[in-house]
């Protein structure tokens, strides 16, 4: 127990990071996710390839490399990032890409009816998007972006192969300079307690929209 | 009054409608019959404005109108879909008040018992608060009625109003289209189902697939 007070102080500062990682990749991921699924559904050919090709490079290659690249590589072309700066940007170019094709599959399984009814009842496009297709997407998408809130959680322990100080890592050095597995006990059960919160918050979100099939 | 003037309507090159033309006097019931294919619900999206036409003019009350571009506030057309196209994330009321408070700008309290009024006239009594997916397919066409009822149009289209429905709902559509035709309600109805366009109708238009 007095092991565990010990080392608990820098493990809990590790998870000041890896929640920073993950709040801020959400906040910014999922708009941005909304935007680039509705570019992948206009019908302006170029910007539907870009777009493409940009999915297709974030979902085709392991975060870990795309890490990798954005801090050591980018600076070969002149674009340096800071360690937290380089592994945010890489989390957010990596989870918009998924968000952005859940989004595309969303918007994709409202029926066409329910637009050609919304407009010979004249509603305006605004109107029809806020009061009949948003709410839709959003019970469809529940499900899906669950799933890629919990792969962040873990996912956001690869930032140590840049050398961010994040929970893991804390764990990590723990266990090199002690010697003892203990601190990866520690590490395993604050993760099962974060995604356990998301697990609860999402279940209170989908049971919120459980009003309407 | 609506009039079609040479309607006709392309896709990809065939053509579906050729110089249609017909007059729909207020009040009156036309039927559109006709094999699968042949365009009659090609035809009802004309007039509806969902599908632009490639030629050919609509008048109403003798006054040339677009039904695709026409978005003032004065409602013209009003459409009952084959498969009723309810908003499932909303409840029976609020698919029906939606419309008349968000485009009409009515006030909230007059639409909601206007509309109240609507569903007990359609027997829905009791259905306001339930939401499309506790209904079975004849409560949910009639609230489909309803909803278009309540924008006021001067016409009211119907896309094969029996083919989703068991066929001994069949006499209860009939019913309630005639009804709203001792309303004085305009009504177009598309269907395959000749007995029934029978029934109902003081017009009835064939149309046959085009040949080319």
């Amino acid at each position: 127990m007095h092991y565990v007070s010990e080392i608990l102080p820098s493990l809990i500062s590790g998870t000041g990071m890896t929640l920073s990682i993950f709040f801020w990749t959400i906040i910014i991921s999922i708009p941005l996710g909304i935007l680039v699924g509705l570019g992948m559904l206009t019908k302006f050919k170029p910007l539907t390839w870009v777009i493409n090709i940009y999915v297709w490079l974030m979902r085709g290659t392991p975060l870990l490399l795309q890490l990798i690249f954005v801090f050591y590589g980018l600076p070969i072309i002149g674009v340096v990032f800071p360690r937290y700066e380089a592994a945010l940007f890489a989390f957010i170019l990596n989870y918009t890409a998924y968000f952005a094709e859940i989004f595309r599959g969303g918007l994709q399984a409202i029926p066409v009816g329910q637009y050609e009814s919304a407009r010979v009842l004249r509603l305006t496009n605004w109107q029809t998007l806020r009061k009949i297709v948003i709410p839709q997407v959003v019970k469809i998408v529940l499900p899906s972006i669950g799933n890629e809130v919990i792969n962040l959680v873990k996912d956001s322990s690869l930032v140590y192969v840049i050398g961010l100080g994040d929970l893991l890592r804390a764990g990590n050095v723990a266990m090199a300079r002690d010697v003892t597995l203990l601190p990866m006990v520690l590490v395993a059960v604050i993760y099962l307690l974060l995604t356990a919160v998301c697990t609860l918050v999402l279940r209170r979100l989908e049971k919120h929209y459980s009003y309407w099939r | 009054m609506l009039e079609l003037k040479n309607i006709s309507k392309k896709f990809d090159g065939k053509v579906i409608l050729d110089n249609v033309n017909l007059t729909v006097k207020d009040g009156q019931i036309l039927t559109i019959v006709g094999p699968s294919g042949a365009g009659k619900t090609t035809l009802l999206r004309c007039i509806s404005g969902l599908a632009p036409v490639d030629g050919g003019q609509f008048l109403l009350d003798g006054k040339a109108f677009d039904p695709a571009t026409n978005r003032d506030n004065d409602s013209v057309i009003g459409v009952v879909f084959q498969d009723f196209q309810l908003f499932p994330n909303l409840t029976v009321l609020q698919n029906v008040t939606l419309a008349p408070t968000m485009v009409l700008k009515k006030d909230a309290q007059a639409v909601t018992t206007e509309a109240r009024n609507l569903l007990k006239r359609l027997n829905l009594d009791g259905k306001a608060d339930l939401y499309p997916y506790e209904l079975s397919g004849g409560q949910k066409q009639r609230v489909a009625i309803v909803r278009a009822l309540a924008m006021h149009p001067k016409l009211l289209c119907y896309d094969e109003p029996t083919s989703a429905l068991d066929p001994d709902l069949r006499h209860e559509v009939e019913q309630i289209i005639l009804n709203l035709k001792q309303e004085g309600m305009t009504q177009i109805v598309v269907t395959h189902d000749i007995p029934f366009a029978e029934n109902i109708a003081d017009q009835m238009l064939r149309v046959e697939p085009k040949q080319n």
